[in-house]
């Protein structure tokens, strides 16, 4: 079980949000081959390790944000808003 | 190789047991193999024992970053079935299920394999329609398949909720389905592979590919680099990252999933009950223990370990099932990383590196796929070509539009 902290209500616990997948996975053009296509729907970066991700606070102020996250040791390093790179 | 039998057993017996050899060899790592497998789970090790022992591959090494049969293989609820929605997904599963039902023949290793049934139940009259349309899709493809309403579900299993929260209007069964000891399946397996002339390496971590061209031409790993002419990846969770050493990308995300059992009490549930609705798989094994598993954890993660709040709802979920097991004591409760693709099927065969083999995707249902998985894999390395079961399992399927989406059909518990 994961504590997340919100960035507008503070931390909260995981059964609060909802996970929304990895973050900054950019639409191709619409000229785009299905390679790229196929890439863009299925194919993701699956790192052992720091994971940028996406998560939706649907029991609290309903918002989007994403978060930088550790996927072996579940430590969140960063929090940072929609739009961001967090870099 | 120490052929098991009654009189062999007799023999130790008088000896006072003393005098049982090692399972397996385990020799050391030799410099070139014509096929290295990586990863010693179930399907690593099938894919071992059906190259040397039906394909006649004589040089084959099988890397184990740690001990055989320690991750997936060994954190599973051992269920096999094959009640599959598509075709493809059926005749492949089935084949499986047929090698588990001689495998114990075959290994000369008792598996344990019970083939009391697996009872899907469905909950509304919304649900009888799609389990009738699942029925006739499996029969269909030459699977037993058989509806059952609901006095027959409480014959079978009648220590189920009398008067549960989503009332049972009848279950979708599958009799041949079952299950085995997934610590024997591994076992045997690495005992015939070993008998057959396979190199079991354990504590033997790959650290790199070694590539020519398009073509793979060795494998670094903790002990030394190995020279080789293929390699099998049958990595589960891991797979994207041993992908990336080679150089390509798979449509992986590794996840949690949980399970536990109960302390071990008398038989009181001869098939597997399972509900999508309610989200809960349930079974006793030989040992006596309730086990039971649910849904996965929402996030990525490699850690192997689940969230109480997960575990909480599949305990929730089984009671209510299930009121008589809340008087039991759990006993283990254990999570293991999952490697999910997007249709929920495997991803297995050629890779975009020539001589490198993938067979990963398994998700939430390997288990019951490590005898065909294996003995298909075998095949495809042997003859540097698909096997007929899995050319639509391909990678490439995801560039074709080609899913093999059974994530609807098969259910919540694979």
């Amino acid at each position: 079980m994961l504590r997340i902290p919100c960035p507008y209500c503070g931390p909260r616990e995981e059964v609060e949000f909802h996970y929304g997948g990895p973050a900054h996975v950019a639409r191709p053009e619409l000229t785009a081959s299905d390679r790229e296509w196929s890439h863009y729907l299925y194919f993701r970066q699956n790192p052992k390790g720091p994971y940028r991700e996406r998560w939706l606070h649907a029991a609290g102020c309903g918002r989007w944000f994403n978060v930088l996250r550790d996927t072996v040791s579940h430590e969140i390093h960063r929090v940072y808003l929609m739009g961001e790179r967090g870099e | 190789m120490q052929r098991y039998s009654l009189l062999r057993v007799l023999g130790h017996a008088l000896r006072r047991n003393r005098h049982w050899g090692q399972a397996w060899r385990s020799p050391p790592l030799r410099k070139s193999y014509d096929v290295v497998v990586i990863g010693g789970g179930g399907h690593g090790l099938a894919t071992a024992y059906f190259l040397v022992r039906k394909y006649g591959v004589r040089s084959v090494a099988l890397l184990e970053r740690g001990h055989i049969g320690q991750g997936n293989s060994g954190r599973n609820t051992q269920v096999t079935r094959s009640n599959y929605f598509y075709p493809v997904s059926s005749s492949f599963f089935d084949h499986s299920l047929k090698l588990y039902e001689g495998l114990g023949q075959e290994l000369n290793f008792n598996v344990m394999f019970r083939q009391d049934g697996l009872i899907a139940l469905v909950h509304s009259v919304h649900e009888l329609e799609s389990a009738r349309r699942w029925a006739n899709a499996i029969r269909m493809n030459g699977v037993d398949a058989e509806m059952l309403d609901e006095a027959e579900v409480r014959r079978l299993v009648p220590i189920l909720n009398a008067q549960p929260r989503f009332p049972i209007v009848g279950a979708l069964m599958q009799r041949r389905a079952g299950i085995s000891r997934h610590d024997a399946t591994v076992w045997g397996f690495a005992r015939g592979a070993s008998a057959y002339g396979a190199d079991l390496i354990q504590n033997c971590e790959v650290t790199g590919l070694r590539r020519s061209g398009d073509r793979i031409t060795a494998v670094e790993t903790s002990q030394g680099v190995v020279g080789c002419e293929r390699v099998v990846m049958s990595v589960s969770n891991h797979c994207s990252v041993l992908a990336g050493l080679a150089g390509f990308e798979l449509p992986i995300t590794t996840m949690t999933l949980q399970a536990m059992v109960s302390e071990p009490i008398e038989p009181v549930l001869d098939p597997c009950v399972i509900s999508s609705a309610i989200h809960a798989y349930v079974s006793q094994s030989d040992r006596g223990e309730i086990v039971m598993g649910g849904g996965a954890d929402v996030f990525n993660s490699y850690r192997q370990r689940g969230s109480f709040h997960v575990t909480r709802g599949i305990l929730a979920a089984v009671l209510e099932l299930f009121p008589s097991f809340s008087r039991l004591k759990l006993m283990r409760q254990w999570a293991g990383a999952v490697d999910i693709s997007p249709d929920t099927s495997p991803i297995m065969g050629l890779t975009p590196v020539r001589g490198l083999y993938i067979n990963c995707g398994w998700g939430t249902g390997g288990y019951k796929a490590i005898p065909a998985g294996g003995d298909t894999m075998a095949y495809t390395v042997a003859h540097d070509e698909p096997h007929p079961l899995i050319t639509r399992f391909d990678l490439g399927r995801f560039e074709r539009g080609a899913l093999i989406d059974e994530g609807a059909a098969a259910g919540v518990a694979h």
